[in-house]
């Protein structure tokens, strides 16, 4: 009598089930070769963009009369080039501060809103309609700015002149709002759906048994929003923060439409004047002989550095709460 | 204060779905009470009407009275958010506020209901922590974040946060099925000190623990899937395991279903 516990004989021929190593299949080296090429192409493009900055900027900067770094004029188009980025620098800078101080707020305050206050009925739309201003255009900001922004800010601007005018950054001489405080407000609009989209997934995970902990304990809606949403999504907002940073450090024609350019800082951020980095390269770079594109390089390059150390400084402080950051619950 | 808790004819809703139907019971202050029944009886549900965090979920719906002593939970102008206050809970899992200290998550609750002194903060962290047996094992570590401790810790972490606001009931939603037996042990041990101050009730899916713990029992039941669940019986926890009224109980308790 047969017992049905008698092992079943492989049929000669067949594989044995279990084999040595489970890597040869051809899906995961085909896998592991795009994943590995990828990795390494986007290193070596990084690297071939520093190379070409870094070697163009170094003529031009070897050519240059002035002080790279300090000097207030852009002379490129003849002998002997005299420029530097000190205005850029601070152009730069100041408007994507103004944008970041005005569109992170309101950016987190729509993410909630989206996330936690609104009815699922409206928060859909609502959502939606702020993903549709990424895919503006961004020369459409800047007709836009130019058009409409532009002549209705000299009312704000005198307001603010009249009540802050006496802090000197908010002084205003009148004319056109053609300055780097409008370039704000318009980068602030424009980086504003970014902001809020990333925001709103970082706030869409947030456990629910956090919530819950925070409502069992008697939170109202903002309490369980500063205990538990605001902090598990502190990390998620700087990085949302950054990639809005980024847009606006490098934005070019909606600055180049809106800015009335030129090489001074002003003391006032109302008063028309100064310039970005990516308006003067695009101001500039058409009638620039070959002298005059390196200058423009070496600018880029250092947009390039400010661009790794702003993404490098919020890495710092992402890493530096990263025990509290709630990835290990 | 402990407060005696009175339902009567509280049926509960998800959206048009009736999630239990018609409970009625009293729960004694300073006693230990379980709910036992299968899975998507209701017991859960029910326990999430007794501080109103039912309605949280969307759909949510409650009809019915819930006495607190005289203070009926569900009256016209009650705040849910004050009767959280007063009802505290313990989740299935812990749950501290990964972004908090250990000393933040005790004081979290405070935090909401006013100002407190440096040294008030101290002395309620201090005798909450002692009081869910935790403070001999964290009180070096007040700073470290709660997240870092082990499953067991959490949860007397995630108790210590319930009672430090001094609540009148404390409400426990299966506080040990995530835990191993060693941490349940000290969880259980726990709850025989706690309600000597508070009028205790525990979800469990674990008889043995219902029957360790408790001073009372209600079974619940559902006739089947789709329909709301009901409150078969509550008694003494001893009649309950060695003498119910009703055969479902039995069968159940015995492990002839569910």
């Amino acid at each position: 009598m047969k017992t049905d516990i008698e092992p079943t004989h492989t049929p000669a021929g067949t594989p044995p089930r279990i084999k040595a190593r489970s890597t040869g299949r051809a899906g995961d080296k085909i896998f592991l070769a795009l994943s590995r090429g990828s990795g390494i192409a986007l290193l070596v493009i990084m690297a071939a963009i520093a190379a070409f900055l870094s070697y163009r900027a170094a003529i031009a900067i070897s050519k240059d009369e002035a002080n790279f770094l300090t000097a207030f004029e852009w002379n490129t188009g003849t002998e002997p080039m005299k420029f530097g980025i000190a205005v850029l620098a601070y152009g730069t800078v100041i408007s994507s501060i103004i944008a970041m101080a005005i569109a992170v707020p309101v950016a987190v305050g729509i993410a909630l809103f989206i996330s936690h206050y609104a009815p699922r009925r409206l928060a859909a739309p609502v959502a939606y309609v702020i993903d549709l201003l990424a895919a503006v255009p961004s020369i459409v900001y800047g007709l836009w700015g130019a058009l409409f922004l532009v002549p209705h800010l000299t009312g704000l601007y005198t307001w603010f002149d009249e009540y802050l005018g006496w802090t000197g950054i908010f002084s205003y001489q009148g004319g056109a709002a053609r300055s780097l405080f409008t370039v704000g407000i318009l980068l602030a609009i424009m980086i504003l759906p970014i902001v809020t989209s990333v925001s709103r997934e970082v706030f869409r995970q947030v456990p629910k048994m956090h919530e819950e902990a925070a409502l069992a304990l008697g939170a109202t809606r903002w309490e369980v929003v500063r205990m538990a949403v605001l902090p598990f999504g502190r990390s998620g907002i700087i990085s949302a923060s950054m990639l809005g940073l980024g847009r606006a450090l490098g934005e070019t024609m909606a600055v180049a439409t809106v800015l009335s350019p030129s090489y001074l800082i002003n003391a006032s951020l109302l008063d028309p004047g100064g310039g970005t980095f990516a308006q003067n390269i695009a101001s500039h770079f058409k009638e620039a002989n070959d002298n005059g594109r390196d200058a423009l390089i070496a600018s880029g390059l250092v947009l390039f550095v400010i661009t790794l150390l702003v993404n490098g400084a919020a890495r710092m402080i992402i890493a530096r709460r990263k025990e509290y950051s709630g990835a290990a619950a | 204060m402990a407060k005696r808790i009175d339902v009567s004819g509280l049926t509960a809703y998800y959206g048009s779905h009736k999630a239990i139907e018609d409970i009625s019971m009293t729960v004694e202050p300073r006693s230990v009470t379980a709910f036992i029944g299968p899975s998507g009886c209701g017991k859960s549900t029910f326990l999430r009407t007794l501080n109103r965090m039912h309605e949280v979920t969307p759909g949510g719906r409650v009809e019915g009275k819930v006495m607190l002593d005289d203070e009926n939970l569900y009256g016209s102008g009650v705040d849910p958010v004050s009767v959280r206050r007063t009802v505290g809970m313990v989740f299935q899992r812990p749950n501290p506020f990964p972004t908090m200290s250990i000393f933040e998550n005790v004081a979290a609750g405070l935090k909401l209901n006013g100002s407190y002194k440096k040294s008030e903060l101290a002395d309620i962290v201090e005798r909450s922590l002692k009081g869910a047996n935790l403070w001999n094992e964290v009180k070096d570590r007040l700073n470290k974040p709660g997240a870092g401790l082990s499953g067991g810790q959490q949860q007397r972490l995630c108790i210590a946060r319930a009672i430090a606001v001094e609540p009148d009931v404390l409400l426990m939603d299966e506080p040990c099925s995530a835990l191993d037996p060693i941490s349940t042990l000290a969880i259980e041990d726990l709850i025989g000190d706690l309600k000597e101050r508070f009028t205790i009730v525990i979800v469990t899916h674990n008889m043995q623990q219902a029957a360790r713990v408790s001073d009372r029992t209600a079974f619940f039941n559902l006739a089947g899937v789709g329909q709301p669940g009901k409150l078969i019986e509550i008694d003494e926890t001893e009649r309950i395991f060695s003498n119910p009224s009703v055969q479902a109980t039995e069968d159940y308790i015995s492990g002839r279903f569910g």
